[in-house]
């Protein structure tokens, strides 16, 4: 180790070795004990690929939902001056904070057959949410959308509004010039925050459980069928969880130049 | 096109506060010292900053028109192109957000990139172009969308010297062509000079004076332009005297004589300017004066030391400090 102002003190460097292992270690145990002949049975069985359908489905389509609504909102705090703007972004990250069972709570208490807009929507429609695969998209996007409109307000803010005063200049109305120079410019945020909450989503646990139960075929996603699997199957538990884990590494790749491009 | 004069009295709270009106196909060019309002003269008629006062360009009143319709291109200091289109696409993109068809944007794009000698780098991105070529698509797509006035925000700034001159006289050429108001903010005499029709010069936010760049030149009303064109400048009253640094004597004892023309005080800096030696002074005002090395040399000139300045009145231009 070449360092001109001396040797990093074994006070800071435990610590951190530490800490590298408390992280590392609960991974390679779960790989090691993966029953690796079990695997492609485990994987290829009715329940996960169901879940693993839902899971995809229900994580693209809230990513999705997120993105339509959570961009605007994310330029609205980035670019335009208005009342109460502080207290709307902390209201933004207040589900980030939150812990994802109350989220589920609070998701029955709008949206339950009962609820303040579910009793009214029931009435009209005949439609609820709660344990129904749109339900398991409501709690993926209440829960994914702060990251998304964290991340992709941070992006847009860091994008030069100078751009956008040329753009005027040059004729261009607000949506014009949202369209073709803030969001390009913002680019490579905006596809790190919507892979940071497509990859939230698709770990959501809490929020789906208790809002929407776990049916298989309906609203099993793979983190609810690993809970209830490993009551019964360890074995077929750790192979599901090594599949999530793939799945995040290759999110983690997928950003690999947003956050590991840094030395 | 509405071209028509431009008449503006515009405040810019804390920035600016100037008045003046410009012929359709003038040039006008804006100097004054960093901080004096011209960037901000300028953000006000295109709208980008509050502004209150008025500004209108022939019927129409610029201040109750959004930056969209104000029809004004404005090319800002350091380019502003977007990094992201390809030099013909930022070319384009005014006539594509006001509903022109690609096609067609893209044609008048084309031939304001052939009109500055660049249609071959019409695929380059911003970050391709040197600092002279990023000018020329900055100033092509101002007035490719045909405005009816043209702003340029000190758009020789960073440039090498070499290519400076070389758009200096392409600029004139096109501001010779455009039928509009042009307003010209810069640091440069030069510019003033060769491109301008009239000059206006502000200090501290207020316009100190407005003519013909010849006559701006020869009497300037503000340090900062003396300065600009070389002379040195001292108020007597309500009279501005201007008088050049090769007209000044240095001196170690008292000029003889009654001329009140003199001064005294500490040299400042002591630098080669041409074949002479140009000395700062510390009088009040800052004074310049020219003199060979080898009369630098025997008078044992160094910053710090006091030094008598004279000039003779015949070299000494004397005229109102207001109009």
């Amino acid at each position: 180790m070449r360092d001109r102002l001396g040797r990093p003190p074994a006070l800071l460097v435990l610590p951190a070795v530490l800490a590298t292992l408390l992280l590392l270690v609960p991974l390679v145990a779960m790989v090691a004990s993966t029953s690796w002949q079990d695997l492609p049975g485990h994987l290829t069985s009715r329940t996960a690929l169901d879940a693993l359908r839902i899971s995809l489905v229900t994580s693209t389509v809230a990513i999705a939902a997120c993105l339509l609504l959570g961009l605007p909102l994310a330029w609205l705090l980035a670019r335009v001056d208005f009342r109460g703007r502080g207290a709307l972004r902390a209201l933004v990250t207040v589900p980030l904070v939150l812990p994802p069972v109350v989220a589920g709570v609070a998701l029955r208490s709008a949206f339950g057959r009962t609820g303040l807009v579910g009793e009214p929507l029931l009435a009209w429609t005949g439609f609820a949410f709660p344990f129904t695969t749109w339900g398991v998209v409501l709690a993926h996007v209440f829960v994914s959308m702060p990251f998304v409109v964290i991340a992709i307000e941070g992006a847009l803010r860091s994008a030069d509004p100078r751009y956008d005063a040329a753009a005027a200049t040059l004729g261009a109305t607000r949506w014009t010039t949202f369209r073709r120079v803030t969001v390009p410019l913002a680019l490579p945020g905006v596809v790190a925050g919507t892979v940071l909450g497509w990859a939230r989503s698709l770990g959501e646990f809490g929020a789906t459980i208790t809002f929407n139960g776990n049916y298989p075929g309906t609203t099993q996603t793979m983190p609810t069928l690993i809970y209830v699997t490993r009551q019964s199957d360890q074995d077929a538990a750790l192979s599901l969880s090594l599949l999530m884990l793939l799945v995040s590494i290759g999110v983690l790749i997928a950003l690999r130049d947003h956050w590991l491009g840094t030395p | 096109m509405r071209a028509g004069r431009l008449v503006a009295d515009l405040q810019v709270a804390g920035r600016v506060e100037a008045g003046f009106t410009a012929e359709p196909g003038e040039v006008l060019a804006v100097i004054g010292p960093n901080g004096a309002g011209k960037s901000s003269l300028l953000h006000a008629i295109a709208g980008l900053v509050d502004a209150t006062g008025r500004a209108r360009l022939g019927d129409t009143d610029l201040l109750a028109l959004p930056v969209r319709e104000r029809r004004v291109g404005l090319v800002f200091q350091g380019q502003l192109l977007f990094p992201h289109l390809t030099a013909l696409d930022n070319v384009a993109f005014g006539l594509r957000a006001r509903g022109a068809s690609r096609a067609e944007s893209e044609a008048v794009a084309r031939d304001w990139l052939e009109r500055f000698g660049i249609a071959d780098l019409a695929g380059r991105r911003p970050r391709e172009l040197s600092g002279g070529q990023a000018q020329r698509v900055a100033i092509a797509r101002a007035l490719a969308t045909g405005p009816d006035v043209l702003l340029l925000d000190e758009p020789f700034t960073g440039l090498d010297v070499s290519v400076q001159m070389a758009l200096r006289m392409e600029l004139g050429r096109h501001l010779r062509d455009f039928p509009g108001v042009a307003l010209l903010v810069t640091h440069d005499a030069i510019d003033a000079l060769t491109l301008a029709d009239r000059v206006l010069v502000l200090d501290g936010g207020r316009v100190a004076q407005v003519g013909p760049p010849a006559e701006v030149a020869a009497e300037p009303r503000t340090s900062h332009v003396a300065r600009l064109v070389g002379l040195n400048l001292v108020a007597d009253g309500d009279t501005l005297l201007a008088f050049p640094p090769d007209a000044v004597v240095v001196s170690l004892q008292e000029p003889e004589g009654s001329t009140r023309l003199r001064w005294r005080g500490p040299i400042a800096t002591l630098a080669p300017h041409g074949d002479a030696v140009r000395l700062m002074v510390h009088a009040s005002p800052d004074l310049l004066a020219d003199l060979t090395p080898a009369a630098a040399t025997e008078l044992g000139l160094v910053p710090g030391r006091e030094v008598w300045l004279s000039t003779k009145a015949t070299a000494v231009s004397r005229y109102p400090a207001r109009r």
